[in-house]
């Protein structure tokens, strides 16, 4: 099968590789870049685990193909912080119990970066319409609520 | 999963792509967002030989106002963009207020309008909004170039009047008359899931605050989206008073759909899902008619 040369900026790093058109983007992410942060959890679209940032916008990456991120920027979890140096949103998880076996989780913080910047200040319907793409089996949601809570009510004491 | 191995190729102007689609024909398939196309791929139910990528093709993510009001949409216009912008917010409140009930914002951000409209699922929003609001297609192949009104568009479960050496290029909207009010409701398991039911209503008001016209269509109660032409005659000459408005949708939900059972909802309750739908499209989009006048 021929194969397409692609270079990526994913996580602020250039990346050239060469990918079967049938690649999903997911699996490239995980297998070619060895990047497994991000998840696979149903790959049609339904779960959401598989949620990354393509040019800044959350987007499911089992639906894409590698070579439609040819040129792109693409942002996965393992962009936001260090174990060490948490983002304020795995901070606000890891201090709310918003997450239990974590499989869902790099979804869900994938999905909020985004959406938090744009909506700063959100009440509990919005986030949870914001939150309705992403499954999570373990933790009944409240608590990943309270962390997006959490996130917000810090920045607020921040910028006071 | 994985799709099986195909030919890709990204055109960067209509022309390559129309080209590439006549060379290729029924081995072809346009990829837009690949919200609904990438999941079949990946279950294997389409094994496309030849993808045809339209996400680089310049010029079919325009939003413009024609002369004459009419506002027109490019094919490749992301779902999340119609959500966000104000142009279809003031122009096309019923197209506004349905975009997210479609799937969940991250499909949104790569879903387009010409997919969902080519896609033809009968419990897709954007064909019943398209019909209710009575859109022109605008169909392109290397010949020409044609525009198909959107309730004939749609023919059966999943067939169109799209030829297979035919792209849907732009979305034509005519522009909003007066005194028009507009609802959409639908009941989905959860937020975000295709619906089990749906109905979208506009309805014009004379002077005399007497309905003028009406439009009834409804989502995923038949194999395309169903549009009760009787019920809208009932309504259309009288005063819209609530014993009319209840006889007109009990009318559509008892004749003008034909909903089949599925494992999360039988024919039966479809129908009484209709019919409270149906009512309540009426009386909101009547009130906001009343509004306007
Ligand atoms: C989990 C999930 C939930 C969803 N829920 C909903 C929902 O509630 N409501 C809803 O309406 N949709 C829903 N969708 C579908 C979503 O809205 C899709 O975006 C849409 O159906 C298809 O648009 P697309 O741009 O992604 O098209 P694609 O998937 O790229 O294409 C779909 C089909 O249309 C053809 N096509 C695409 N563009 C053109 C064109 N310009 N001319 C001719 N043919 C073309 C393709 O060849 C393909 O056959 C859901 C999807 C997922 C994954
Ligand atoms: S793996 Fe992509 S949405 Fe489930
Ligand atoms: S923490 Fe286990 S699925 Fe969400």
């Amino acid at each position: 099968m021929t194969q397409i040369l692609i270079t990526v900026t994913i996580n602020g790093r250039e990346e050239t590789k060469h990918v079967e058109p049938r690649l999903l983007l997911s699996d490239f992410i995980r297998h070619d870049l060895g990047l497994t942060g991000t998840h696979v959890g149903c790959e049609h679209g339904v779960c959401g685990a598989c949620t990354i940032l393509f040019n800044g916008e959350a987007v499911r990456s089992c639906l894409m193909l590698a070579v439609q991120a040819n040129g792109q920027t693409l942002e996965t979890v393992e962009s936001l912080g260090t174990p060490d140096n948490m983002h304020p949103l795995q901070q606000a998880f890891h201090e709310a119990h918003a997450l239990q076996c974590g499989y869902c989780t790099p979804g869900f913080l994938m999905t909020l970066k985004p959406w938090l910047k744009e909506n700063p200040n959100p009440n509990d319907h919005e986030i949870r319409e914001a939150l309705s793409g992403n499954l999570c089996r373990c933790t009944g949601y409240q608590h990943i609520v309270d962390a997006v809570k959490k996130t917000t009510d810090l920045r607020q004491q921040t910028t006071d | 999963m994985k799709p099986a191995p195909f030919e890709y190729r990204a055109p960067d102007t209509l022309q390559e792509a129309l080209t590439l689609l006549a060379e290729n024909g029924f081995d072809a398939k346009l990829l837009a967002g690949g919200q609904s196309l990438i999941p079949v791929m990946n279950f294997r139910l389409a094994q496309p030989g030849v993808i045809i990528d339209l996400n680089r093709v310049s010029g079919l993510d325009q939003i413009d106002v024609l002369s004459d009001g009419q506002v027109s949409i490019g094919a490749m216009v992301r779902q999340a963009t119609l959500e966000k912008s104000d142009l279809i917010r003031t122009r096309l409140p019923l197209l506004h207020q349905t975009i997210p009930f479609i799937a969940h914002p991250q499909i949104r951000n790569r879903g387009t309008i010409g997919g969902s409209l080519a896609h033809a699922d009968p419990a897709a929003e954007l064909p019943v909004i398209s019909v209710a609001l009575q859109a022109q297609f605008k169909l392109q192949n290397q010949s020409g170039e044609r525009l198909v009104g959107a309730e004939s568009f749609y023919k059966a479960l999943f067939e169109t009047e799209l030829g297979e050496d035919e792209i849907l290029t732009e979305v034509i909207f005519p522009a909003t008359p007066t005194r028009t009010g507009y609802a959409f409701h639908e009941l989905a398991r959860r937020h975000g899931d295709y619906a089990q039911a749906g109905a979208a209503a506009v309805i014009t008001l004379d002077e005399a605050g007497r309905c003028q016209n009406a439009r009834l269509i409804y989502l995923n109660v038949g194999d395309i989206p169903m549009s009760a032409s009787q019920a809208a005659d009932m309504l259309t000459g009288n005063q819209l008073n609530d014993s009319l408005i209840e006889a007109a949708a009990r009318h559509a939900a008892d004749h003008e759909i034909e909903p089949g059972g599925d494992v999360h909802a039988s024919a039966a309750y479809k129908r009484h899902l209709a019919f409270v739908l149906g009512k309540r499209a009426i009386y909101q989009a009547r009130t906001a008619a009343q509004q306007l006048s």
